[in-house]
């Protein structure tokens, strides 16, 4: 497994390197001067002279660049220019929030999407295993955004149950975090649980197919124990893979889910840097999200080695 | 020559085509998604012959009316029609589907097939740049390039679409390895047929199905990105609607005037449902082991 890990780390390099000549682009070529933005009102030319000194861009590209990853190398992304404070630093401190997010919206996902995946296939071609289609289909049809705003408008303006926006960090009072939580989890996790409902009801038809589950009926085991001991415990391979994939849905959807909420995590952080043109802070969260993303595709090969014994001799 | 006359042709594939098209018809959802889709079409390319007010035509005494005779769909903020803004909306939503996947199929195909016919170095260097981009999440990487480019429509249409493009580059390099194992390219490459016949006569035809249904569900999901990028102010600009754009200036007027943030909502839910089951449907239509 070690020998494995460290081949795929290797691999990844050249993929993250990659990502750095994107990011590092990103800002070069497009429109749009970065040291305006930098000297803000003040552009008198020794200010705009000063900052081009400054942050080296009179210097050739490819020095630039090579600064810039050395830095990124070390942990330094950059200086956000609305807060003043070091990127990553920015980062760390907004990732909590939406980690809890995240984590919420994973529970309900898992809770709804396996059980309807489950249930679907087992009573494939039924009118239930026809609602479930439909239902996972709309989930995934639903600009969550939108559903955010609808559910805001019912349970917080209609019926006063929940809070339509704000954040109560988890360490200082949990009750009030996780009712703050619940709205945005379910507006985030409801498009994931189609996605799982779908891929859980695949993997279900292809394994209440095989032969080990035809043998199991065969001995007479009740079909409770089939389909939840022999097949879904199978069938959670390929599942628990693409809970792990779906690691860039979640980051993306958190987005426009925070932004709703008012909730200050990660996902406002891309909003607030995009609107403040604060380049460094989104070359930052881009460069992040793509690592852990290659590194949530790396845990998600190795998961599946470890459920599949038979990939592990391979 | 002998050769050349055994190398199969294009014949066989109006029947398979009329064959994908009585599967596609026999399947009430993939129909059902079609009449969202031709639905939404039609009032888009009507839009400026149909009796309905300009929709940036103000009206201080109609300001946040609920749904009536006079406005079906009630009124905005400034008294704009709300019908009429969904259905000028639908031009630019549609359009934003439809010009992004057209710009990630127009980059991602021939890039694709390039990776995975000339192999070697040139699919090499493909491959890693479609992997680094893959990487960074697509409504991320569209926000990133979309504030980049600055907001609009356009730029819009082109950060949604290089967004997408890596799916269709990494499509399109599959299709054509599996293409080129089959047996008529062999032939084909042993009588010295040209490199752009091959590609064009050959390996285009049979790569075309599945990118047709990876098309159709990109579509849907540059629908909801573009409505995402102008609900965060990154689209669509005002005065000129969009559906995204609609619902982010409902957000601040929830409790007096919710009809404001409803239709535009289900708007774009409807549409990308359409384009869902049609995908769906096509899918299943074109797969050789459906019955």
């Amino acid at each position: 497994m070690l020998s494995f890990l460290g081949r795929r780390v290797l691999i990844a390099i050249p993929t993250i390197l990659l990502i750095s000549v994107f990011v590092f682009a990103l800002q070069k070529f497009l429109p749009g001067d970065p040291v305006l933005a930098l000297a803000g009102e003040d552009r008198n030319p020794e200010m705009l002279a000063f900052l081009r000194e400054k942050y080296r861009l009179n210097d050739p590209l490819y020095v630039q660049y090579f600064h810039w990853i050395g830095n990124a190398l070390r942990g330094d992304l950059g200086i956000s220019l609305r807060t003043q404070q070091p990127v990553l630093e920015l980062i760390g401190q907004k990732l909590p929030v939406t980690v809890q997010l995240a984590v919420m919206a994973l529970i309900f996902a898992v809770v709804i999407g396996i059980p309807a995946g489950v249930i679907s296939a087992y009573k494939k071609g039924t009118w239930i295993d026809w609602l479930a289609n439909i239902v996972s289909l709309s989930g995934l049809s639903v600009p969550n955004f939108w559903l955010g705003i609808m559910l805001i408008l019912l349970v917080s303006v209609k019926l006063g149950w929940l809070p339509a926006s704000g954040y109560q960090p988890l360490s200082e009072d949990p009750l009030q975090s996780l009712r703050t939580m619940l709205m945005p989890a379910f507006v985030l996790g409801s498009g994931l649980a189609a996605t799982l409902m779908r891929h859980t009801r695949s993997a279900m038809l292809g394994v209440l197919q095989s032969d080990y589950v035809r043998t199991a009926r065969a001995k007479g085991l009740n079909e409770r124990t089939v389909v939840l001991k022999h097949a879904l415990r199978n069938a959670l391979v390929p599942i628990v893979t693409v809970v792990t994939l779906l690691f860039g849905e979640l980051l993306a959807g958190a987005v426009l889910t925070e932004q709703i909420f008012t909730i200050p995590g990660f996902g406002k952080l891309v909003v607030d840097a995009v609107f403040n043109r604060d380049y460094a802070v989104v070359q930052g969260i881009v460069l992040c999200t793509a690592i852990a993303f290659i590194a949530m595709n790396i845990l998600a090969d190795a998961l599946y080695r470890i459920l599949n014994p038979r990939m592990r001799d391979q | 020559m002998t050769a050349v006359t055994n190398i199969p042709t294009d014949a066989p594939l109006p029947r398979r085509r009329s064959r994908v098209w009585l599967r596609l018809r026999g399947n009430p959802s993939a129909l059902f998604g079609g009449v969202l889709v031709g639905f939404f079409l039609l009032i888009a390319i009507l839009a400026p012959i149909l009796p309905l007010p300009a929709p940036a035509a103000t009206d201080w005494n109609a300001i946040r009316k609920a749904p009536s005779m006079a406005h079906w769909l009630g009124t905005d903020e400034l008294g704009r029609d709300v019908l009429s803004r969904m259905v000028w909306g639908a031009q630019a939503s549609l359009l934003a589907g439809v010009v992004s996947v057209a710009i990630a199929m127009g980059i991602g195909i021939p890039l694709g097939v390039m990776a995975g016919y000339a192999r070697g170095w040139t699919d090499a260097v493909i491959s890693r740049v479609t992997e680094a981009l893959l990487a960074a999440p697509f409504l991320i990487l569209a926000i990133a390039l979309a504030a980049f480019l600055g907001p609009s429509l356009t730029n819009a249409m082109i950060a949604i679409g290089l967004s997408a493009m890596p799916i269709f580059i990494r499509l399109a390099r599959g299709q054509t390895l599996q293409v080129m194992t089959e047996d008529y390219m062999e032939s084909a490459r042993a009588v010295g047929l040209g490199h752009s016949v091959i590609i064009w006569r050959y390996i285009m035809p049979n790569i075309f199905p599945p990118l047709l249904v990876q098309a159709t569900l990109a579509i849907a999901t540059a629908i909801i990105t573009e409505a995402s990028l102008s609900f965060l102010g990154l689209g669509q600009q005002p005065p000129a609607p969009s559906w995204g754009s609609m619902l982010n200036t409902a957000k601040g007027f929830l409790e007096q005037a919710p009809w404001m943030a409803l239709w535009p909502g289900v708007a774009i839910f409807l549409v990308v449902l359409g384009f869902n089951l049609l995908g769906d449907g096509l899918r299943d239509a074109l797969d050789p082991k459906g019955t």
